[in-house]
């Protein structure tokens, strides 16, 4: 192993009210991939925004090769040698590859841009990843894994010695995965440090030499990943005990006893979007929708909340034949939807939890009776706690939240409108173990209540542990529909790879 | 004096009130732009009562005002939902040449004329920008470019001069010896402030500016709230139209309303709403409005000609707008908090 190329010592962030980060010290060398793991609101994003300039630290130091490094922003971050990729792609998709790359860079003559020059560096960046590209195709028009390849190419253009790699993967299938990794190892073999937070713990065994644990702000431990059974990297995450997880993951899933039928499609279509579809849905009972991304499930959910609308088919509620125009007729059916991107489809950024919370059920009710402030507040307390919550107070902007606790104000939204069916669309992306674990037994137990639930997972494993049965989606089309012992990991699999053969 | 007695506490408690709000910044300006006529602007103060009547510069600011504040009333709304109204000054034009043109059949049809046809007018920009999704900037500019033409139809290009007490009273008169416009403006401010915060549209307005595709999967009636926002601006715009043609007594439809859009629009700013949307401030958009009408009241009084007036409103309006900009603040607060983490810094090593 060789020398440190990033050395943090006692790096502390305090926000109003928290101590985000406190006296971390943080180590990556040179050549090896080096995982930061920590469950929403351990510190990861804010450990990289101090190192990255975007939150100023409050002490602490950082060095890079040696060179003490204070960035202000971004951009200094990068002049200082440590570039980041973030989870959402951060370019512009109107310009082609070649712009993207070197935005901002470009070498000029008389204070024109020597396009010649741009394209030619953008692709010695992108072989130096081994990737061949057509440099002047609009980046819009590439894959999101592509995308994140170009990213990083840009990232790692100038003389980056740190590359940090915030969750990479969550829009990501397993093949493009595998791909982004390929391009990742070689970073590495050339002697980078890399950084890599995820909370795919199958990619951080895969790629990382080693792990970094925070747990609320504070650093609990850095370790080899060959020393670290994945119980104990889970127990230190969650701060409990190595018996308590296994006692979690061990959680049984009773014997489906389902319910009568509350809603069914009968050929629901959308051209582009849903091939004819039949499903039906009942009460007390987890319906899984599986498949790739791209496969449909989205589609599925929007149309059946009616933020699509059908060009076939029809949509039965308790037999009486329904049209949903709108999420408002849905939501008066007794319909909830959790959509698939919470930041840009669900939360309110700027307003607080509790107006967050309320938002649906006043839609619901109406714009002229207002819920009065004491009930407000009583909603706001009762899931607070119901769903353990991790705020400072209703009064709190929920942009302020990390992403689990953001996710269960959105849970509590919908749940405060008392609905008869929930969508949960991927409610556990991008969120810790812990907080997935929580809303893992919150779905038990809305299905114990005799809720309808739909719950779409790209995780397989995750897919099936929580649902009585699964409909595969396929290319717009539903493949297969799972039931009883059907209902594992493998068979899903099965039915999604049985299709993609033929 | 008596009007010491009155205004300095009041302007005290609304700022001891307003400490930790956002109201604070721009109450705090005009505080101190009062502060500064008290003291070098001889007469600024002095109120004078003549047939049961205030008189002073004072009441002069409230009352030349009134048409801002009313405009910043529906402004504000429009731009909470992420949009922008340019077309209220034109809109004035229309109702005030409407009024003008109606105020020999009788009163009441004149005020509802006006009042209509700026509903209506509002109307046509809601429903550009909900029904047809136009960018609000260019779905407005089409009736601020169009409007006063509207007008100059409406008057056949004539000044059209009018009498009637009623319609005279709107911008001259006096109620309780204040000027009526005043109880207008609170009188439409309290109505607001009340749809806005007793019903669920203020909510909605902020959830829509916030994130509106949030809030159009939440079940929010994104659309009709859009478009009722436009209406109200227009009605706002139809009240300080007629407001101006009383004021002159006659329908000029070259002048009435020329430019206020933008006043409009610097006063909900400088009131403290974001003009990317979300947050709403009401109460501060009426601040910024008599902060903005008091500047300019002052720079008359301190014979500051007209054409050369507008760059020391521009430099106090940069001034508040800095004083509420995140990153200044931020940066002031580092420059405070600097050295405690330096110390902290070398104790860790």
């Amino acid at each position: 192993m060789s020398a440190p190329a990033l050395v943090c010592r006692g790096l502390t962030k305090r926000f109003p009210g928290v101590v985000a980060l406190d006296g971390v010290d943080f180590c990556a060398r040179g050549g090896e991939v080096h995982a930061l793991m920590g469950e929403n609101g351990a510190g990861k994003s804010t450990l990289i925004k101090a190192l990255t300039g975007v939150h100023p630290r409050d002490a602490g130091e950082a060095e890079v090769d040696g060179r003490p490094v204070h960035p202000r922003s971004p951009r200094e971050a990068e002049a200082a040698g440590i570039s980041t990729v973030y989870q959402e792609v951060n370019l512009i998709p109107d310009l082609s590859v070649a712009e993207n790359i070197c935005l901002g860079r470009q070498r000029t003559r008389f204070g024109f841009i020597r396009w010649g020059d741009a394209r030619a560096r953008a692709r010695s960046a992108l072989a130096r990843l081994g990737l061949e590209l057509d440099v002047d195709r609009t980046l819009s028009e590439c894959s999101i894994a592509v995308q994140q390849l170009v990213a990083i190419a840009r990232a790692t253009d100038i003389d980056a010695r740190v590359l940090i790699l915030d969750e990479p993967t969550s829009s990501l299938d397993a093949g493009e995965v595998a791909q982004l990794f390929t391009v990742v190892r070689r970073l590495r073999d050339q002697g980078l440090a890399i950084v890599f937070v995820s909370h795919f713990l199958d990619q951080v065994y895969a790629l990382a030499d080693r792990i970094t644990v925070l747990r609320n702000g504070r650093l609990v431990g850095e370790f080899p990943v060959a020393e670290l059974p994945r119980l104990q990297l889970v127990a230190h995450m969650m701060g409990r005990s190595v018996d308590e997880v296994e006692a979690l993951r061990h959680r049984e899933r009773p014997a489906a006893a389902p319910g009568e039928p509350l809603l069914s499609t009968h050929g629901l279509a959308r051209r582009h979007a849903v091939l004819p579809l039949d499903l039906e849905l009942r009460r007390g009972e987890v319906l899984g929708l599986g498949g790739l991304l791209g496969s449909g499930r989205t589609e599925v959910a929007r149309l059946l909340f009616g933020l699509d609308r059908a060009d076939a088919g029809e949509t039965r509620l308790e037999g009486r034949k329904v049209e949903f125009h709108s999420p408002a007729d849905a939501m008066r059916a007794g319909l909830a939807l959790t959509p698939e991107d919470r930041k840009t489809q669900a939360i309110l950024p700027n307003l607080t939890v509790r107006e967050n919370l309320v938002v649906a059920l006043q839609a619901r009710r109406g714009l002229w009776k207002q819920i009065p402030r004491a009930e407000q507040d009583r909603l706001v307390a009762d899931f607070t706690r119901a769903l353990g919550i991790k705020t400072s107070g209703p009064e709190q902007l929920i942009r302020n939240l990390s992403g689990g606790n953001q996710q269960k104000v959105i849970l509590a939204r919908w749940l405060a409108t008392e609905p008869r069916l929930l969508i949960l669309d991927e409610p556990t992306r991008g969120i810790d173990v812990g907080a997935q674990a929580d809303i893992e037994r919150l779905l038990a137990k809305l299905r114990d209540q005799g809720l309808a639930i739909v719950f779409i997972c790209a995780d397989t494993a995750e897919l099936s542990r929580n649902s009585q049965r699964i409909a595969v989606l396929r290319d717009h089309a539903k493949v297969a529909e799972l039931t009883g012992a059907d209902v594992n990991e493998q068979a899903v699999m099965r039915a999604i790879a049985r299709e993609a053969a033929a | 004096m008596i009007v010491d007695l009155i205004v300095w506490p009041t302007l005290a408690a609304l700022l001891w009130v307003n400490r930790r709000r956002p109201l604070l910044w721009p109450l705090l300006a005009l505080a101190l732009l009062l502060l500064f006529n008290r003291v070098f602007t001889p007469g600024f103060f002095v109120l004078e009562i003549r047939d049961g009547r205030l008189y002073g510069t004072l009441v002069d600011v409230l009352n030349q005002g009134s048409k801002v504040m009313l405009l910043a009333l529906g402004m504000t709304l429009v731009i909470a939902t992420g949009g922008v109204d340019l077309s209220v000054g034109a809109t004035m034009a229309i109702a005030g040449a409407v009024m003008a043109r109606l105020a020999d059949v009788s009163v009441p049809v004149a005020l509802g004329g006006g009042l209509g046809v700026a509903l209506l007018a509002g109307a046509w920009n809601g429903l550009l920008v909900s029904a047809f999704r136009i960018q609000p900037i260019i779905a407005t500019l089409i009736l601020m470019v169009a409007g006063r033409g509207v007008a100059q139809l409406v008057t056949d290009g004539q000044i059209i001069n009018f009498e009637q007490p009623a319609l005279v009273y709107l911008g001259n008169g006096a109620l309780l010896g204040l000027p009526f416009t005043l109880a207008l403006v609170l009188g439409m401010f309290v109505l607001t402030a009340l749809l806005v915060r007793r019903t669920a549209l203020g909510l909605f307005i902020e959830a829509i500016g916030d994130n509106e595709t949030a809030a159009r999967f939440t079940g929010l009636p994104a659309r009709p709230v859009k478009f009722l926002v436009y209406v109200f601006a227009g009605l706002c715009a139809g009240l300080a139209g007629l407001v101006a043609a009383s004021n002159i007594k006659s329908a000029d439809a070259n002048h009435i309303g020329l430019y206020l859009e933008l006043d409009a629009i610097l006063t909900v700013v400088v009131g403290g709403t974001a003009l990317t949307g979300g947050r709403f401030q009401l109460a501060g958009s009426l601040v910024g409005a008599l902060l903005i009408q008091t500047l300019g009241t002052t720079l008359y009084a301190r014979n500051v000609g007209a054409d050369v007036a507008t760059v020391p409103k521009a430099i106090v309006i940069l001034a508040v707008c800095l004083l509420q900009s995140p990153v200044l603040r931020a940066k002031l607060a580092g420059l405070r908090r600097r050295p405690p983490a330096a110390a902290t810094k070398e104790g860790t090593v």
